[in-house]
């Protein structure tokens, strides 16, 4: 399942932002220190094929609806981890603007859930290691099975967790996270049986495919679980900071992860975050008084300032709402004058 | 959604991209830059907060309008990535029940608050990432993403992936359509039958990229996909850039719609 | 013009599961020629063109392109000289749009800008297609695709230019456009296709494969005619010449009442 920008705060995506580009850089640099040239346009068209493939449904057993391929693991068995994590994360770059799947902030996040654990964790902890001596189909299905279902569990647990940080979300964790997990449990075992059928399948037509393929790659199995740690730890330091950073902008509903977190309920009170640097920075160079002093004058109606509920300070009254109303009638206007300006305009494409 | 249906949408925004307005001849890196700004405004807003996003929609509107996009595109779009966003966003009114005064006399919930906060942000920051796909080719964004510091070894995979799209969505079509042929109007494929048509596209997709590999050493490739750089930011640029900035910068730090609304009162 | 010759030696080539797909080819083509490569599916056609760029390296015998001998080291420079031209020009047209896909191969001939520029107009005028320029390769037609593909090659100016089927996937008009092309260029042609009526019309020598031999070489005309030849190698007389000989057949077995 995309994460989707609406449910994101601008500080856990930006995070995982960062770290998704971190680890773009670090794959290219990785594939360059010894590239195969064959692999460039290799990489490209299995991008393209995973979308393809994406668009064949067939139907669940038993159950009669239909799923499809995610794509992370056979990428990763095909080209190793990291030419897979790039290939990955441009399919899910064209998804994000062809069909707007999450949007663009959490492009970082998506890439980092379907992508990053799959192939640096699936892949080269539970694929590599149980099928490098072994290579029989029932061990074939097990390992497939088992790092699909690894590599989903661990990216929905991470749209939870990025969801529940961003504090957008009302949906207490327990609950979201039953919601979520069995989910993608049936998904892991869907996305592990096509694997390995599709594996299988062309392994039978087509041995030299893999043998070549994974003679090509040296480096693929130069990840050490090391490695692995230390990036993962780095990202859990960068988004506890910024957990830090943004936990006082919107502190209702995040009490759950700072008692987590933090071991404690309260943090300092600290004005930052970007509406706070916002609103320093309007102090700064206001030009027009703050309206709110019109307000005070505006009657009894903009009372809410001094509400009973004044953590749900929300800016919103009846004069925020006629103004809204008026501002969308302004711009729908502005959008019918352009038209009408360009339409009668002749030769305007 | 059909294969035919999901592969015609791509196609139409793609050929979209491709027209000639204000927008669309702007340099594609200022309009990454303004959407990522515009984006990271948006969501910055604080969960309870609707009315002071409602300006904001000045932004896909103007593009919209100035791009020639059909709106009814960028809406049919919206509403097929919808269901995560509105999925989880609706368990706000269920978990959080307290009352917010919007008067003396009127109150709402603000878990309804909170939603229709999350459905405004999904409308604004889908539409803008659609409107940009929509006033800029694919070719000319990877181009912007390169120069803006990501890696070129990623923006190659990104065009490769863009180019082959729609060759391998007919080979996929192609494919199906024969599968569809030989059993007999049966609707459901099982996952064997489904497996192999995945591997038949797979092994042609392998033996495609052998030919183009081959092609593109017969023209010189040496390990390093170099392009030319073809765009440069101009005036309409600069002045594209900071009038967003402007709008995001007044929109964000200044109530607009409460000031409307004062304005109204006199 | 010693830069302008292709030359096999006894090239004998199996691939890894050990078909053998040349097995003693021996030929030389010179200055200007146009040669057409004609064979039944499999013949070893593809497989024979693909060691005039070194994508293929020759398990026994030696290939000569220009003055150079084929090998991993000279493989970069022979394909400055042989612009190959493949059979699907969706595999051939690699770069998002027109513009970069002809200038792809400049650009790696290390040209300067402008130089790049000129050639990329240059070869998008010769086939036609300049207005297509900016275009995705996606939105164009097949005959436009292969028209561009061919334009992607020659913008890299090569002394000899080879094609695999070029006309496959062509309506009539695309490919009378591209007999027309293929007819006006000076360069060295090699192509190969099972379209007999191209070959006859574009090229003055032919040679026929089987098995991955050369089962004949000569004259276009000749072996084209030669329908005994043709039949014994799996392919049958270039459909414009058929209606001729039946009639000629006719006319005999009516001599032969009378």
């Amino acid at each position: 399942m995309h994460m989707a920008d609406a449910l994101l705060s601008p500080a856990v995506g930006a995070a995982f932002g960062a770290g998704t580009l971190g680890a773009i850089a670090y794959c290219s640099k990785k594939l360059k220190e010894n590239m195969d040239e064959k692999l460039i346009p290799l990489m490209g068209v299995l991008g393209a094929f995973i979308f393809a493939a994406q668009m064949i449904n067939f139907t669940i057993p038993a159950t009669g609806s239909s799923g499809h391929l995610g794509g992370g693991m056979i990428l990763a068995i095909v080209l190793g981890p990291y030419a897979a994590f790039l290939v990955m994360a441009s399919v899910l770059t064209v998804q994000a603007f062809f069909f707007a799947d999450g949007g663009l902030l959490a492009l970082g996040c998506n890439i980092w859930n379907l992508g990053a654990y799959p192939c640096f964790i699936a892949y080269p902890l539970i694929y590599k290691p149980l099928t490098r001596t072994n290579r029989s189909s029932g061990l074939l299905l097990f390992a497939a099975l088992l790092s699909a279902v690894t590599g989903l569990q661990m990216g929905s647990f991470s749209v939870v967790v990025q969801t529940l940080l961003s504090g957008k979300s009302e949906l207490p964790f327990n609950a979201f996270l039953l919601l979520m997990q069995p989910i993608h449990l049936g998904i892991g075992i869907v996305e592990g049986i096509i694997t390995a059928g599709v594996i299988g399948y062309v392994r039978a037509l087509r041995p030299e495919l893999f043998e070549s393929a994974s003679s090509s790659r040296p480096l693929a199995a130069g990840i050490s679980l090391k490695n692995v740690l230390i990036a993962f730890v780095i990202l859990a330091a960068i988004t506890g900071s910024a957990l830090s950073w943004f936990a006082s902008t919107y502190p209702d509903g995040l009490e759950w992860s700072i008692e987590r977190v933090y071991g404690k309920t309260e943090l300092p009170e600290q004005e930052h975050g970007i509406a706070a640097t916002l609103k320093r920075l309007q102090e700064k160079t206001a030009f027009l008084p703050d309206y709110k002093f019109k307000k005070s004058e505006g009657g009894s109606k903009e009372k809410e300032t001094s509400s009973p509920w004044p953590e749900v300070d929300t800016g919103t009254s009846l004069s925020g709402i006629t103004g809204a109303l008026i501002a969308l009638g302004l711009i729908i206007l502005i959008a019918i004058g352009i038209r009408t300006i360009r339409g009668s305009k002749p030769g305007t494409p | 959604m059909t294969f035919d249906k999901e592969y015609f949408n791509i196609g139409y925004l793609d050929r979209l991209s491709y027209g000639d307005t204000v927008i669309h001849r702007l340099d594609p890196r200022s309009k990454v830059i303004a959407t990522m700004i515009f984006v990271i405004t948006v969501i910055s807003y604080g969960k309870y907060q609707v009315i002071p996003l409602i300006p904001f929609l000045l932004f896909p509107v103007l593009l919209m309008t100035l791009s020639d996009t059909p709106v009814m595109l960028i809406v049919k779009k919206m509403l097929v990535v919808s269901p995560f966003a509105v999925f989880i966003g609706v368990f706000n009114p269920v978990f959080d029940n307290r009352a917010v005064a919007l008067s003396d006399t009127v109150y709402i919930s603000a878990g309804w608050l909170s939603f229709l906060s999350i459905l405004i942000k999904f409308a604004l920051t889908i539409s803008a990432a659609l409107l940009l796909i929509a006033t800029t080719s694919f070719p000319g964004v990877c181009n912007a993403l390169r120069r803006l510091g990501v890696p070129s070894l990623f923006t190659s995979q990104l065009l490769f992936l863009y180019r082959y799209i729609f060759v391998l969505m007919e080979e996929a079509m192609r494919i199906v359509r024969a599968k569809d042929l030989k059993s007999f109007g049966s609707r459901g494929t099982g996952v064997k039958v489904f497996a192999g048509l995945i591997g038949v596209l797979f092994i042609r997709t392998i033996e495609r990229a052998s030919r183009i590999y081959n092609a593109m050493l017969s023209r010189g490739f040496d390990g390093k996909m170099k392009t030319m750089k073809k765009s440069r930011l101009g005036v309409a640029d600069a002045a594209f850039l900071a009038a967003v900035l402007l709008m995001v910068y007044l929109f964000r730090a200044y109530d607009i719609a409460g000031f409307l609304g004062g304005i109204i009162k006199y | 013009m010693s830069h302008h010759i292709v030359e096999f030696r006894d090239v004998c080539f199996s691939y890894p599961d050990n078909t053998p797909a040349l097995d003693g080819i021996s030929f030389r083509i010179t200055h200007g020629e146009s040669v057409g490569i004609v064979g039944a599916n499999g013949a070893g056609k593809s497989t024979l063109l693909m060691h005039m760029n070194g994508y293929l390296l020759p398990s026994k015998g030696t290939v000569v392109i220009g003055d150079l001998e084929l090998n991993k080291k000279t493989s970069r420079d022979v394909r400055k000289k042989i612009g190959l031209i493949f059979q699907n020009p969706d595999d051939q047209l690699f770069m998002p749009t027109v513009f970069d896909d002809v200038a792809f191969g400049p650009i790696n001939l290390g040209l300067s800008e402008e130089k790049i520029r000129e050639r990329v107009d240059e070869a998008l005028r010769v086939v036609g297609c300049l207005p297509l320029k900016e275009k995705p390769p996606h939105h164009l037609s097949s005959g436009q695709k292969s028209a561009v593909a061919i334009a992607s090659v020659i913008a890299m100016q090569p002394d000899i230019l080879a094609m695999d089927e070029p006309a496959s996937n062509l309506d009539p008009k695309s490919r009378r456009q591209l007999i027309n092309l293929l007819k006006g260029f000076k360069h060295t042609k090699i192509i190969a296709s099972h379209d007999l009526d191209l070959i006859l019309e574009v090229c003055e020598r032919c040679m026929v494969i089987k098995e991955g031999r050369i089962a004949a070489d000569g004259f276009a005309e000749e072996i084209l005619l030669n329908k005994v030849l043709l039949e014994e190698n799996g392919l049958e007389l270039p459909l414009s010449r058929q209606n001729i000989i039946y009639t000629r057949k006719g006319q005999d077995e009516r001599v032969g009442k009378t």
